[in-house]
């Protein structure tokens, strides 16, 4: 069993430790880019090109981040190893396509005024949302269909999440992980082709609402030129939305009072259930939290990326390299990980850096995997003597 | 006999049967018949039941004896199809030179992976194969493309060197795979009534080592070596407290069943002679891991089964379609037609995945050993007649 443990006054000096590593860290790498670049190709490589870097890796961190804080809570929790975790990211993002087609359904209206080129009255497509908000309404609905589908794909996902845990994973428990490993890997399949079967094998595009479309010009923001540091709207948004998921997932373990028995059964899980709590109950809900925390981060991807049915395979890989290095079990690990890779993702594809060592952008992640497993096996901020082996 | 056990000798001969009369038993349908779909006695599928046979054989050697779960077995199969794709480049068309050069090259390239990737267990060396793997894919697609081929495959070209051989035949083209002068696309047909059966150079080839590999395997698993291996399975801590290190034998399985994989690529590449990046792509990986845990992990004959009916499954199963279907189902009311056939479409055809899938999950939840498992239990319900045949599970280490 796993054991996580965690004292308030240790998470926040090591959150505080944390956080002036990554200070010095980009900072270092800064300068260490600065003077490499600069020695080997002649032209500057300025703070902006390093800003504009590291906000590339937010969006594509973020999306690893709350991947892998679901595959922790669900490794913390129960022990297991969910290779179908990538499916629940594809399963939100389908959820948001699903949402954004209903609310455009429309049905056939005559409309007298006006004539097709037979001269018959023409026919127009009428969206059921106009006939119920009116039109003005119900074009801000359809525009805004992504958002509305996170309030929906929270009760869904966390349904899908009990299904999955209550039917299935409960009896693996005290299987090997190579067991567990196996049967969410099939699960995983059955989803994917589930989906693939209604929503056939190309990418939907889903756009986000028309106020989020166009970029933000950091270069202004910041005092650099314009036009020096543009960022899409919506992924800036994908950065908030998945620093208030996060912030909300640590704060309800942090501060609440079934928060503080989940982690006292991260802990030691017999104890808490020889003290007479329901503790099987709880992880069953956390199993659902999990599964809601990737369905998010689907819809909210959904823009970014046109879902299609095998995203969810291509973004669980990564998100278990980024569990690995951030600590098998550690919640703070999975997050500052999943943004530290998703950064050294993006520096890794300026194009000077791939001059200088080419295909770095396609292998840095697995690279950086390696390199922690054998050198610090308990990831960046694993605990000491958990999973170790 | 050939020091095996005489169960042993009798489960090679029946494979050896099995794979010599394949022509004929995967025949089992008249050309040109209703049922003529269901024939698997095509030369390429063939092939590729006997190729995919080897490479389960050996992730079996790995998986089923040492319990390492590795999820990255494909870059080995990948880097022997290069290997020898290189080799009909270079040397000549010949495939023995070019079969070679496959199982050394992915056995120097898994005792780099394996040297690494072993100093951990568990899920960690699933994810450092796994991670070794999309790497070796990512290099293949990308930078190492003057040796890959790159997105367009590795593939043999008019003006390549092959200095033991011609770089082109005399009506100016590319040679094709041969074993002295035996080319491995010749096949023979023989009709027999309305039946017709093909024999297949390439195929009688792989086969030969198919039964070769099968054979190493059985030793392998018999030999203390295997014993050693399934010790590390049982319990690697105490083993390693009576004195044993478990890295090297972990290691030479891991090699092992790297130049098996080497062996089914370079095979492959001697069927049809060029090497795609996508060979080693984790999916197919994934692959190898479905095939071995199908057919029942640990088992002798479980890997080939699996094999054998996942490549069935993709080949045949995947071209029913939605009218054959509703032939099918003709004798049925129109309106139940409909019904039945709306019900089995989405589980053959194109989405046969999701019957794998689901196979697959109801194989690990209720038959860890696979088929062959779920095969002895059946044969035991018929041979329970006698009472006395209520053992006791078997002997639990004492924790």
């Amino acid at each position: 069993m796993s054991t996580y443990v965690e004292n308030p006054s240790g998470t926040l000096k090591s959150t505080f430790l944390t956080l002036a590593f990554l200070f010095a860290a980009f900072w270092g790498s800064f300068l260490i880019l600065r003077t490499v670049i600069g020695f080997s190709s002649g032209d500057n490589f300025s703070i902006q090109q390093y800003i504009l870097q590291i906000l590339n890796g937010l969006d594509k961190g973020s999306a690893y981040a709350l991947i892998a804080l679901g595959l922790t809570l669900i490794f913390g929790t129960l022990g297991v190893v969910n290779f179908a975790h990538g499916a629940l990211f594809m399963l939100g993002a389908f959820v948001a396509v699903t949402v954004s087609n209903l609310l455009s359904l429309s049905h056939k209206v005559v409309d007298e005024t006006r004539t097709d080129f037979l001269g018959n009255p023409l026919q127009v497509e009428v969206p059921y949302m106009y006939d119920l908000f009116g039109q003005a309404a119900g074009d801000v609905i359809i525009d805004w269909a992504v958002p509305i589908s996170i309030i929906i794909a929270i009760p869904i996902m966390v349904a899908i999440g009990f299904i999955m845990e209550r039917g299935l994973i409960k009896y693996f428990y005290k299987r090997p992980h190579a067991d567990q490993i196996l049967v969410t890997f099939g699960l995983a399949i059955v989803i994917q082709e589930i989906v693939k079967y209604f929503y056939g094998a190309n990418p939907i595009p889903t756009p986000a609402p028309d106020a989020f479309v166009g970029s933000f010009d950091f270069g202004i923001a910041l005092g650099f030129q314009a036009n020096e540091i543009i960022y899409p709207y919506w992924r800036l948004v994908y950065f908030f939305f998945s620093v208030v998921i996060i912030g909300a997932v640590f704060a309800f373990l942090q501060f609440t009072t079934f928060g503080m028995v989940v982690r006292a059964g991260m802990a030691d899980r017999e104890t808490v259930g020889i003290l007479g709590i329901n503790i099987d109950k709880r992880f069953t809900i956390m199993f659902g939290i999990a599964a809601a925390v990737a369905g998010l981060a689907g819809v909210m991807y959904a823009p970014i990326n046109s879902p299609n049915y095998h995203m969810g395979m291509d973004f669980l890989v990564l998100s278990f390299v980024v569990v690995v290095v951030g600590g098998m079990g550690s919640l703070p690990g999975a997050v500052a990980a999943g943004f530290l890779l998703g950064i050294l993702e993006s520096f890794a594809s300026i194009s000077q850096v791939i001059d200088m060592i080419p295909g770095i952008n396609q292998i840095i992640i697995y690279l950086v995997a390696i390199i922690i497993l054998l050198t610090r096996p308990r990831g960046l901020m694993g605990r000491k003597g958990v999973m170790e082996e | 006999m050939l020091g095996l056990e005489k169960k042993d000798f009798r489960l090679l001969l029946i494979v050896i049967g099995l794979t010599m009369l394949a022509p004929f038993i995967l025949n089992p349908f008249p050309a040109g018949s209703e049922m003529a779909q269901f024939n698997a006695g095509y030369p390429d599928l063939m092939q590729r039941f006997v190729i995919f046979g080897i490479f389960a054989i050996g992730f079996n050697i790995l998986f089923g004896l040492t319990g390492y779960l590795s999820f990255g077995h494909a870059a080995f199969l990948g880097a022997g199809s290069y290997g020898a794709v290189w080799m009909f480049k270079l040397l000549s068309m010949n495939v023995l030179p070019a079969i070679a050069i496959s199982v050394i090259i992915a056995g120097l390239f898994s005792l780099l992976i394996g040297f690494i990737s072993l100093r951990r267990s568990g899920i960690y060396f699933s994810i450092l194969t796994l991670a070794f793997a999309q790497m070796s894919f990512a290099l293949a697609y990308s930078v190492l493309t003057p040796i890959t081929g790159g997105e367009t495959g590795l593939q043999l070209a008019l003006d390549d060197p092959r200095i033991f051989g011609a770089s082109q035949t005399a009506t100016g083209n590319i040679p094709v795979p041969a074993l002295f002068g035996l080319e491995m696309r010749s096949s023979y047909e023989l009709g027999v009534g309305s039946w017709l059966f093909t024999f297949n150079a390439g195929y009688y080839l792989a086969a030969v080592f198919m039964i070769f590999a099968f054979y190493m395997s059985i030793r392998i698993f018999r030999s203390p070596f295997g014993m050693m291996l399934r010790a590390i399975k049982s319990n690697q801590t105490r083993m390693s407290y009576t004195g044993l290190n478990a890295r090297p034998y972990t290691l030479a399985a891991f090699v092992i069943s790297g130049m098996y994989a080497g062996l089914a690529g370079g095979l492959m590449a001697s069927m049809d002679p060029l090497a795609g990046a996508e060979r080693m792509q984790w999916t197919a990986s994934g692959e190898v891991v479905l095939m071995t845990i199908l057919g029942g992990a640990g088992t002798l004959i479980g890997p080939v089964l699996g094999a054998g009916m996942i490549k069935y499954f993709e080949n045949i199963f995947s071209k029913i379609n939605e009218t054959i279907l509703h032939g099918w189902f003709a004798f049925l009311p129109d309106g139940l037609e409909n019904v039945v056939v709306a019900m089995i479409y989405p589980f053959i055809g194109k989405g046969w995945h999701l019957t794998l899938g689901i196979v697959f999950m109801l194989v690990v939840i209720f038959l860890p050993g696979g088929l062959v498992q779920g095969g002895q239990k059946i044969a035991a319900a018929f041979r329970r007649k006698k009472p006395e045949d209520a053992k006791p599970n078997a002997t639990e280490p004492a924790e």
